[in-house]
């Protein structure tokens, strides 16, 4: 059945097979002498892919820039922690509690999205990024000072603990974040998540919903004449992507013993937007490949001592031009007759 | 007592700031008619279709569709009430193919959510497999069906003009709206395309309403033509009629040749 374009299907394939057999040599790696360092970093390294991923949909699909995506990150990881946290008694199995506070970072960054999602949509351009800027760091600002409790009850408050809990029985106790988490993240269950939003922003891409997100990006006045509803789909796109950097960040809050609101701030936002420009607007697997190598590397690059943002910026170099330059693409393209020529939805 | 006419303006008019772009504009469309706006440039004609369409918000007067007032209405929603259009300065998708810019013509009539598209359940199997078909099926008045993979900006310039014209027709409209659709074209291009925008009125059973400044295509095929300069009419007719009239040789074809 030739319903979907061949090239389409034949290029997302590539991508889930790239993720399924990294995935594949990682874990076997991972049980025969992969150290330690490298160990602690396949959690991150998911979570951060994941957040390259749905920052894609943003900029890439929708076409909008996004300045603080790693504000929805630090929605996820916070809710989705204290969910998990709270959850402990009752929900002995690791896994479905992680899957639970996945689900439960995913809601709330999504109704973040939702809420940001109001006024921001309505901006164009330079003032959305403004504004998205702004959204990270009042994000930032508000999980510095939040105290949240749970004694069969969930205790909220801010600037100070008035829950009537002991500091040191808070979840979330303001500046100091959350601590004494149990690690609950795994290297499968990131696998898991890299898979579905893969599927979500494939489907979603292929679909009738995605089409009109991509014509909002290329034509809006456009999309408008052939009635296709600019606020609804701008709103379905940003809300998509939060709740997906909401699953990262709740990925990778379970993976540390602390989480603070600092690790989620200006920096982790421009970082993430350096993986999606890198890797290429649009192009899923570039995101991946350009996340996965650029969290890896300042950890491999300890060796270089002096060198290493030397290295860095070389490798920064290279990825850019194996992802974007159009001649090494047309050499792919030629290698695996056709297969490449871009991703979802180029 | 006859139809109700598929398209009525009243006394329509707008001002940018002090400069009054489009004034006292009169006209009647009626079904399956093809009607002809000429004027030479700078007259208005592009600023009629966007407030026909709701890109600028008339500043006065009256639009009727099918006997509906449009007033208050978006964009989105005159295209909803059966308006399409295409436009002067192409504007396709460019990024995606020809097909999908179809397919986005058809976002209206394709019947399924945000949730069977992300889990791909029967309901997305079988209506985009309707829209594939249609899409086809339209992109083959224009012989384009070929060309379905294609991206659309990759397009020469008169498939593109072609493609936007599939793509308005994709909404189901009641009335179709181009803009200098045959801007661009050779001759024998032209003479195609008119062939074509009949076939469409015939097939579809819509009205058109049609910018050209190529006379021969108006002249040719348009019902009933109505002239304007400087933001008004200055004159109502039949080709006949139109070619024969003094203050449009004046201002029309006498600007021209000056
Ligand atoms: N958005 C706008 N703001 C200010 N002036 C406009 C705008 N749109 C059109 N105009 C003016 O209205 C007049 C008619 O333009 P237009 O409708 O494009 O003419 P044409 O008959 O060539 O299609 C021109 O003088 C143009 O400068
Ligand atoms: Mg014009």
């Amino acid at each position: 059945m030739k319903l979907l374009t061949n090239k389409t299907t034949r290029s997302n394939t590539i991508t889930y097979a790239v993720v399924v057999i990294s995935f594949v040599l990682l874990q076997l790696w991972s049980g025969a002498g992969m150290s330690s360092s490298l160990k602690g970093m396949l959690v991150p390294i998911c979570a951060y892919v994941v957040m390259a991923l749905s920052l894609n949909l943003t900029v890439g699909v929708l076409g909008e820039l996004s300045l603080g995506h790693a504000g929805f990150m630090s929605v996820g990881a916070f809710t989705g922690t204290t969910a998990a946290m709270a959850l402990a008694q009752s929900i002995p199995s690791d896994g479905l509690r992680l899957a639970i506070a996945m689900v439960v970072g995913a809601l709330f960054a999504a109704i973040a999205g939702f809420l940001i999602g109001i006024p921001v949509l309505r901006l164009r351009g330079d003032y959305l990024a403004i504004v998205t800027l702004a959204f990270g760091e009042i994000i930032k600002s508000i999980f510095t000072n939040l105290y949240v409790g749970f004694d069969g009850g969930l205790r909220v408050s801010l600037l100070s603990n008035q829950t009537g809990i002991a500091d040191n029985d808070l979840i979330i106790r303001g500046p100091m974040g959350i601590g004494g988490i149990t690690k609950i993240s795994t290297f499968v269950a990131g696998f898991v998540l890299i898979m579905l939003t893969l599927i979500v922003i494939f489907n979603l891409v292929n679909s009738r919903s995605g089409r009109a997100i991509m014509a909002l990006r290329d034509n809006r006045i456009a999309a408008e004449s052939v009635g296709i509803p600019v606020t609804k789909y701008k709103m379905m796109a940003f809300v998509i992507s939060a709740a997906l950097a909401g699953a990262a960040g709740t990925l990778f809050g379970l993976n540390y013993s602390t989480v603070v609101a600092n690790k989620f701030d200006f920096n982790t936002s421009i970082l993430i937007l350096v993986f999606v420009v890198l890797g290429g607007q649009g192009r899923m697997l570039g995101s991946i490949i350009a996340a996965a190598a650029l969290t890896i590397l300042p950890e491999v690059l300890r060796e270089f001592a002096d060198y290493r943002m030397l290295v860095y910026a070389i490798v920064l170099i290279l990825v850019m031009i194996f992802t974007n330059n159009p001649t090494i693409k047309g050499f792919f393209t030629r290698l695996f007759s056709k297969k490449q020529e871009g991703g979802a939805n180029q | 007592m006859s139809e109700t006419p598929i398209l009525e303006c009243r006394r329509l008019g707008i001002d940018f700031g002090g400069l009054t772009a489009v004034d006292e504009f009169d006209l009647t469309v009626g079904r399956r008619e093809i009607a002809g706006l000429i004027g030479p440039n700078g007259a208005g004609k592009t600023t009629v279709f966007n407030l026909l369409t709701k890109v600028y918000k008339p500043t006065r007067g009256t639009i009727m569709l099918d006997g509906v007032d449009t007033h208050g209405m978006t964009t989105v929603q005159v295209n909803r009430a059966g308006i399409a259009r295409t436009f002067q300065n192409i504007r396709l998708f460019n990024n995606l193919t020809v097909e999908d810019n179809v397919k986005l013509g058809q976002h209206n009539h394709i019947n399924y959510g945000l949730w069977s598209g992300l889990f791909r359940l029967p309901s997305y199997w079988r209506e985009e497999k309707a829209a594939h078909e249609r899409a086809l099926d339209l992109l083959s008045i224009f012989d384009m069906q070929d060309m379905a993979d294609a991206k659309a900006g990759s397009l020469p310039y008169g498939a593109q003009r072609r493609l936007e014209i599939v793509r308005a027709l994709a909404t189901e409209p009641k009335i179709l709206l181009l803009d200098e659709p045959a801007a661009g074209m050779n001759p024998s291009e032209t003479a195609e395309l008119m062939e074509n925008i009949r076939k469409i009125r015939d097939t579809f059973s819509i009205a058109v309403l049609l910018i050209e400044h190529d006379m021969k295509l108006v002249m040719g095929i348009c019902e009933n033509i109505t002239v304007v300069n400087f933001g008004k009419i200055i004159a109502k007719g039949t080709a006949e009629q139109i070619q024969n009239d003094p203050v449009v040789i004046e201002a029309y074809l006498g600007k021209k040749e000056a």
